[in-house]
């Protein structure tokens, strides 16, 4: 370099105009139109896809229905440690409450979800909320106890005061330990709640099966089907890819409704066989685990052949002659140096169509029976059907940690960036 | 084409490893990519399979490995047929064009894969791959991945795997094509090296002739799905039976022309410019039967005394190319203009220069009369 090319050089320096900083600004309008190009995608999906999930499983911690019904009272029931009886000037806020509340008409949220704590507290509210007016409303504090018990004897039993009290929010792991089957007892201990609502956990691991043996079942079809697809000359491949994405290009919906076709008691199956006198009576096909495994495997078995299927493509195929000429037998050489190397698209495969899975509704609500829904049913019940969104959000937050759970355990094990989807 | 140095293995012959008996190959039905393939492979030599791509020396490879099953024919092992002889069972080691190294194994897995199979004691597997590895000077390689290692570092491993079960037959099929000029000729010698010390017999396949003379005891020049010749390197390049073998192997020069006369060894060419050349009849019909002239650029004279040659011939000098130890001369001779003369370094006591006339000569035995290809 020339000497005056050196001085212009420090002079650049001395002005305070680094290379770094010259950097920058030259780096930055390309920075600025990468940001706006993704901008309309980001925008996309926080409005459609971040926001309404986060609030929804909002829905899953809070607990405002008793504290937007009844501000007041929740405000003096803070002063009450839990044991026996709220004082007496909390009861007479709360009766104060009531008749403003029973007026206003908007008691009914906060009604439903004190029933959740104990059933027959919503009509015991409603009688209550009625009477409030005439029998509640300025009794002295050394009466007020017994005004409530001549409404309804229940009050009598400080666990529907205490109810109150748990229900005041703003945060509670109610719908959580509900989720769970738990609930907390009056010691604030977590319990089993009783026999009768404990079907949630059940339900999980139903869950849990079903997607595990779809996986399975997935895994054992899809594997020789990757395999001919990478070994067979590129023609013959070429026509069986199309049968496998074939698939894809039919709804979900168009293609649970044709296995209900096929497998119905008056199906295209049963009404062979019993033509073919292969079976006398129709066989119970569908309405039953073995139509919910018929269905989802079908519709998932793309997603676990076609990752392994890409990676098999990549495998150098002289692998398993060079394994045979080494001295070991063509199924050993298959274990010990094809199959090691499929290990990233089986990854793939498993994981896609296990997270899939646990998140399956419409197929089982079609082909399955009562006892083969899975958790997403529940959730769609809580939502649509009793209108319990707390418990619908806290079963969603579980569907959801379970699937970041099994990301977790596969990172562990396989790692992500050995993850190949094609 | 006329079939020469496939003579018929004698059943009373030498110590043989491998013998091909009239073995036959097609894909498709149709096209016979091996054609009566008669080869016997002596114990200890390093055999190598020389011939352009399609000529039917991979498919000879792969037969013997197990990987193809000749159409017709019969391949022997150590007396033994093959036919029925799965790949895995053969004890044969395989070095291939790509390595085939398995990726997600370490060096040492690598090397302990055959002994895995032959259910080797671990302290006696240890041993084999620790002197494997030595052998190919990798010996603090063992437990990187292949991935990790360069292309002439797999190369080894994947030499050091065919030999660490100790087979008695060794195939490579083209190791070095994908490694640089200066570490294929370093490995070649290495190879080489290799083979003298452990003395196994070597089935080597390349379409590189400098490569197949550098190392091979015995080359079989493959065309067309036939041996052309088999012969050591020394006689290879310095007697080819027919045009094919003298074009593929080394440079030649070639003439076309009609046979006018034949006395026992020697014969007069009439070439199609007209002029007569004195040449060794080596492979030709007889009188009247064309031929073409192979003439190696090293045994030409420029502006030879008289009499010093039987063939001394007018040229004019096309083109000159520096080579560094010595000079290539282009020039137009007898209606050829393609003629290369190969002048070392200092040799030449006649100016050259573009365009002038010189006299070029050579001697009739070393200008040989082959078959008309």
């Amino acid at each position: 370099m020339t000497a005056t090319a050196d001085s212009t050089e420090s002079a650049f320096l001395a002005g305070n105009n680094t290379l770094k900083s010259r950097l920058r600004r030259a780096e930055r309008m390309r920075k600025v139109w990468a940001l706006a190009l993704i901008a309309p995608m980001f925008v996309f999906l926080m409005v459609s896809f971040v926001i309404p999930i986060v609030s929804l499983l909002k829905l899953s911690v809070e607990d405002l229905e008793v504290s937007k019904a009844l501000p007041l009272t929740v405000e003096a029931f803070k002063a009450w440690d839990g044991e026996g009886f709220p004082p007496p000037e909390a009861m007479q806020v709360f009766a104060q409450e009531l008749v403003v509340a029973e007026e206003n008409k908007t008691l009914g949220s906060a009604t439903r979800r004190l029933n959740y704590s104990l059933s027959g507290f919503k009509s015991m509210l409603k009688k209550t909320g009625r009477k409030a007016e005439d029998d509640l409303a300025g009794v002295p504090a050394d009466q007020i106890l017994d005004a409530f018990i001549a409404i309804d004897k229940d009050w009598g039993d400080p666990a529907y005061w205490r109810a109150i009290k748990d229900a005041v929010g703003p945060l509670s792991d109610y719908y959580a330990l509900w989720a769970l089957d738990r609930q907390r007892d009056a010691d604030g201990d977590i319990v089993m709640r009783p026999s009768t609502q404990s079907i949630y956990v059940d339900v999980l691991l139903r869950t849990l099966e079903i997607s595990v043996a779809v996986t399975l079942i997935c895994f054992v079809l899809g594997l020789p089907i990757a395999y001919l697809l990478a070994t067979l000359p590129t023609s013959r491949s070429n026509l069986l890819l199309i049968l496998v994405l074939l698939p894809f290009w039919t709804s979900l919906l168009v293609r649970t409704t044709a296995w209900i076709v096929l497998l119905q008691n008056q199906g295209l199956i049963n009404d062979t066989g019993i033509w073919l006198g292969l079976w006398n009576e129709p066989l119970e096909l569908i309405r039953n685990r073995f139509g919910v495994y018929v269905a989802m495997v079908h519709i998932l078995l793309p997603f676990m052949i076609l990752p392994i299927f890409s990676v098999m493509k990549g495998i150098n195929p002289w692998h398993m002659r060079a394994a045979e000429s080494l001295g070991a037998h063509r199924w050993k050489a298959f274990l010990k140096v094809y199959l090691p190397q499929c290990l990233p698209g089986i990854g793939a495969g498993t994981l896609l169509v296990f997270i899939l899975s646990l998140g399956y509704y419409i197929t089982p609500a079609l082909v399955g029976g009562p006892q083969d829904q899975m958790i997403s049913f529940w959730i769609v019940e809580n939502m649509s059907s009793t209108l319990n969104w707390g418990l619908a959000a806290a079963l969603s937050m579980i569907l959801l940690l379970l699937t970041l759970v099994f990301f977790f355990i596969y990172n562990r094990f396989v790692g992500f960036d050995k993850l190949r989807l094609g | 084409m006329a079939e020469v140095g496939q003579d018929r293995p004698s059943t009373d012959s030498t110590d043989f490893t491998v013998r091909f008996t009239d073995v036959q190959k097609t894909y498709d039905g149709e096209i016979l990519v091996v054609k009566d393939l008669n080869l016997d492979i002596e114990r200890g030599e390093f055999l190598t399979l020389l011939g352009p791509s399609g000529s039917g020396k991979t498919t000879t490879l792969l037969m013997l490995a197990g990987f193809e099953t000749p159409t017709h024919g019969e391949i022997i092992l150590e007396g033994q047929s093959l036919r029925s002889t799965p790949p895995h069972k053969r004890g044969i080691g395989m070095v291939f064009q790509n390595y085939a190294l398995f990726p997600h194994m370490t060096v040492a897995e690598n090397l302990a894969f055959p002994l895995q199979a032959r259910r080797m004691a671990k302290n006696e597997q240890e041993t084999k791959i620790k002197r494997a590895l030595e052998m190919v000077e990798l010996g603090a390689y063992g437990g990187r991945r292949p991935g990790q290692l360069s292309g002439g570092q797999q190369q080894r491993v994947a030499l050091a795997r065919a030999l660490v079960f100790e087979p008695s037959l060794v195939l490579m099929d083209e190791p070095l094509g994908a490694l640089d000029k200066k570490l294929r000729e370093q490995m070649q010698i290495e190879i080489k090296h290799i083979h003298e010390n452990l003395g196994v017999t070597v089935v080597y396949v390349t379409h590189d002739q400098s490569e197949a003379l550098t190392m091979s005891n015995r080359i079989a020049v493959f065309n067309d799905g036939r041996i052309q010749q088999l012969a050591s390197p020394e006689e290879l390049y310095e007697k080819p039976q027919n045009a094919f073998v003298a074009q593929f192997i080394g440079e030649n020069n070639r003439f076309a022309g009609v046979v006018k006369e034949q006395q026992g060894k020697q014969c007069k060419v009439a070439l199609d410019s007209g002029d007569i050349v004195n040449a060794l009849a080596v492979n030709i019909e007889g009188h009247g039967g064309r031929t073409s002239l192979s003439l190696r650029p090293e045994a030409i004279y420029l502006a030879p005394a008289p009499g010093a040659c039987d063939n001394i011939f007018e040229a004019r000098i096309e083109e000159l190319i520096y080579m560094g130890d010595h000079t290539r001369v282009r020039v137009d001779v007898c209606g050829n203009n393609n003629f290369v003369i190969k002048v070392p370094r200092g040799a030449s006591h006649v100016a050259l220069d573009t365009g002038s006339k010189i006299s070029v000569g050579w001697r009739s035995e070393d200008c040989r009369a082959l078959d008309a290809a």
